[in-house]
């Protein structure tokens, strides 16, 4: 392949119980670049997107086999150390789950876990990433404020900043626009648009026009299987396969 | 009228009239102890030990059983609490939903929670025997504790059990570990539940006698030792209720109307301090 790849996906299987989620992944994530996984749903695209940072570990009864090589390194392999995969990635669900406490700890927390005590650094992190994330000015007077009195699309923006504070350099979106409304979820999609030229960004959507207006690079699953990837205007224009055809004229669904 | 306006009627009524009694079995017990309680109550009651014998004593207070009592609860509301938090955090964070050993510790916690406290008395006493121990304050804390931590586990399991899953994956999602998430997220996100829990223990902790019969004994004079024996506010009612004189058994009902307050006052606190908390935590 023509292209650097932090996460690269070989064989990879998963299983819920008897079920048998995903089938045979094998995939390279371009860097720097948006990827979007779109399918209909039940065909696995969150697992899939999960399963780059191991929160399918929280799943009864999961089983995964194959590899996922993030910068070289297994991450399904039981000695890698799960806290060093996750921080790499930043995560936003498909509803912002801001955590428990104000807003200045919300985005404190991930950088005070990996050990940052120094109150000035802190406060200059905390204004920095909610600068990146277009929420300084909104919560600005009132830092010490529990966040979930933020509306629902300020905490996603705050997830946002949440997960840059860890310096990452992947972020993944399940679906993170679901749970907003039409001026939100553009305020996020511009974010990701700007991002993209410093962080590799997966996306998973079940918006077509979604797809469209963010992704460099397409993976479209069916039933568990990856069907076809490519760069998103090939996909969109002249897929190879006749799924991957009628799932974009919206045949299926 | 047709027949099924008439029986959403029936049953909104049913349910009214329910509702109604909660209201008045509560209204009805605080008259009841205020009407028998007031006439006996002065500020010795509250500021002298008994003077004359418990049984017997017609002078002084109880302010003995008020101390002892206080301090039986909330020793073991600690103890307790020492206990049950790393319990509810392990089933609920480091366990799964469908773990055998977490449904397990449940389903013990159960058990334990219908177990009678005179069991938990008797159980104190004798393990307080075979290590030849007297009834003592230190008694009375670690029998109360065994009685009221499936009260307070299962009370904080309940909530912590309502932490979304998605809550504890954005705490590992920014690369923290599970002791992390137990103690920054899912502990902080159920704090109103666990100080409700807590409230909960406490005020079936003061309020219990029978644990407190053989393990915590009884005594006229103040005591702080956790090695002798210390009074506590139902033995006080029960010994002074079982007496022949009408003036103690007035006494009694002082001593009922002190508990109630103590019991009301933490009910209160407990309402604000989960009003309180509660504006961090996430929906």
């Amino acid at each position: 392949m023509g292209f650097k790849s932090h996460i690269q996906v070989r064989n990879l299987n998963v299983y819920y119980g008897k079920n048998h989620v995903l089938k045979n992944i094998t995939v390279d994530i371009p860097d720097k670049k948006i990827t979007v996984i779109i399918g209909p749903s039940g065909c696995g695209k969150t697992t899939l997107l999960k399963s780059f940072n191991r929160l399918i570990d929280l799943v009864d009864g999961v089983n995964a086999t194959g590899e996922i090589l993030v910068d070289g390194v297994n991450i399904l392999d039981p000695k890698t150390e799960v806290v060093d995969v996750r921080k790499k990635m930043g995560l936003l669900s498909q509803k912002p789950y801001p955590l428990p406490m104000s807003i200045y700890d919300n985005i404190a927390y991930g950088p005070r876990i990996h050990g940052m005590r120094n109150k000035k650094e802190l406060d200059k992190i905390v204004e920095h990433y909610l600068r990146e994330a277009s929420l300084w000015e909104e919560v600005k007077e009132r830092l010490n404020e529990p966040a979930s009195g933020l509306s629902v699309g300020q905490q996603q923006r705050l997830c946002l900043a949440r997960g840059l504070a860890v310096e990452p350099e992947i972020i993944l979106g399940d679906e993170p626009t679901s749970a907003l409304d039409p001026a939100s979820s553009q305020r996020i999609e511009q974010k990701f648009l700007e991002l993209k030229n410093r962080y590799t960004i997966v996306v998973v959507t079940h918006i077509l026009r979604q797809a469209k207006r963010l992704a460099d690079y397409i993976l479209f699953l069916y039933m568990g299987e990856l069907i076809e990837h490519g760069p998103a205007q090939e996909i969109f224009e002249n897929p190879n396969q006749e799924l991957t055809r009628e799932y974009i004229r919206g045949i299926i669904s | 009228m047709d027949f099924r306006k008439i029986e959403e009627n029936f049953f909104k009524v049913l349910m009214i009239f329910s509702t109604l009694i909660i209201f008045a079995s509560l209204f009805w017990i605080l008259i009841i102890v205020a009407i028998k309680g007031i006439p006996a109550m002065n500020l010795a009651m509250i500021t002298q030990a008994p003077k004359g014998g418990f049984y017997l004593g017609k002078e002084g207070g109880i302010l003995n059983a008020i101390i002892g009592s206080l301090l039986v609860a909330s020793g073991s509301t600690l103890l307790a609490l020492i206990l049950s938090l790393p319990i509810v955090l392990y089933i609920n964070v480091y366990l799964t939903k469908k773990s055998r050993l977490a449904m397990f510790t449940r389903f013990s916690l159960d058990v334990l929670w219908g177990i009678p406290s005179i069991v938990y008395g008797a159980f104190g006493f004798s393990i307080m025997l075979f290590f030849g121990l007297r009834a003592s304050l230190l008694g009375g804390i670690i029998t109360v504790a065994l009685l009221i931590i499936p009260i307070m586990s299962r009370a904080m399991d309940e909530v912590m059990q309502m932490v979304p899953i998605e809550l504890i994956s954005a705490s590992y999602s920014l690369g923290a570990n599970r002791l992390e998430t137990a103690l920054k997220v899912v502990a902080r996100q159920a704090l109103p539940g666990v100080l409700t829990a807590v409230l909960i223990a406490f005020g079936r902790g003061i309020g219990d006698a029978a644990s407190v019969i053989f393990t915590a004994g009884y005594t006229d004079s103040i005591s702080f030792s956790l090695f002798r024996p210390v009074a506590t506010l139902p033995l006080a009612i029960f010994y002074q209720l079982g007496t022949p004189f009408p003036e103690v058994q007035a006494r009694a009902h002082a001593s009922s109307l002190i508990l109630t307050i103590i019991i009301m006052l933490i009910s209160i606190a407990s309402r604000y301090l989960t009003k309180k908390f509660k504006s961090f935590v996430v929906k």
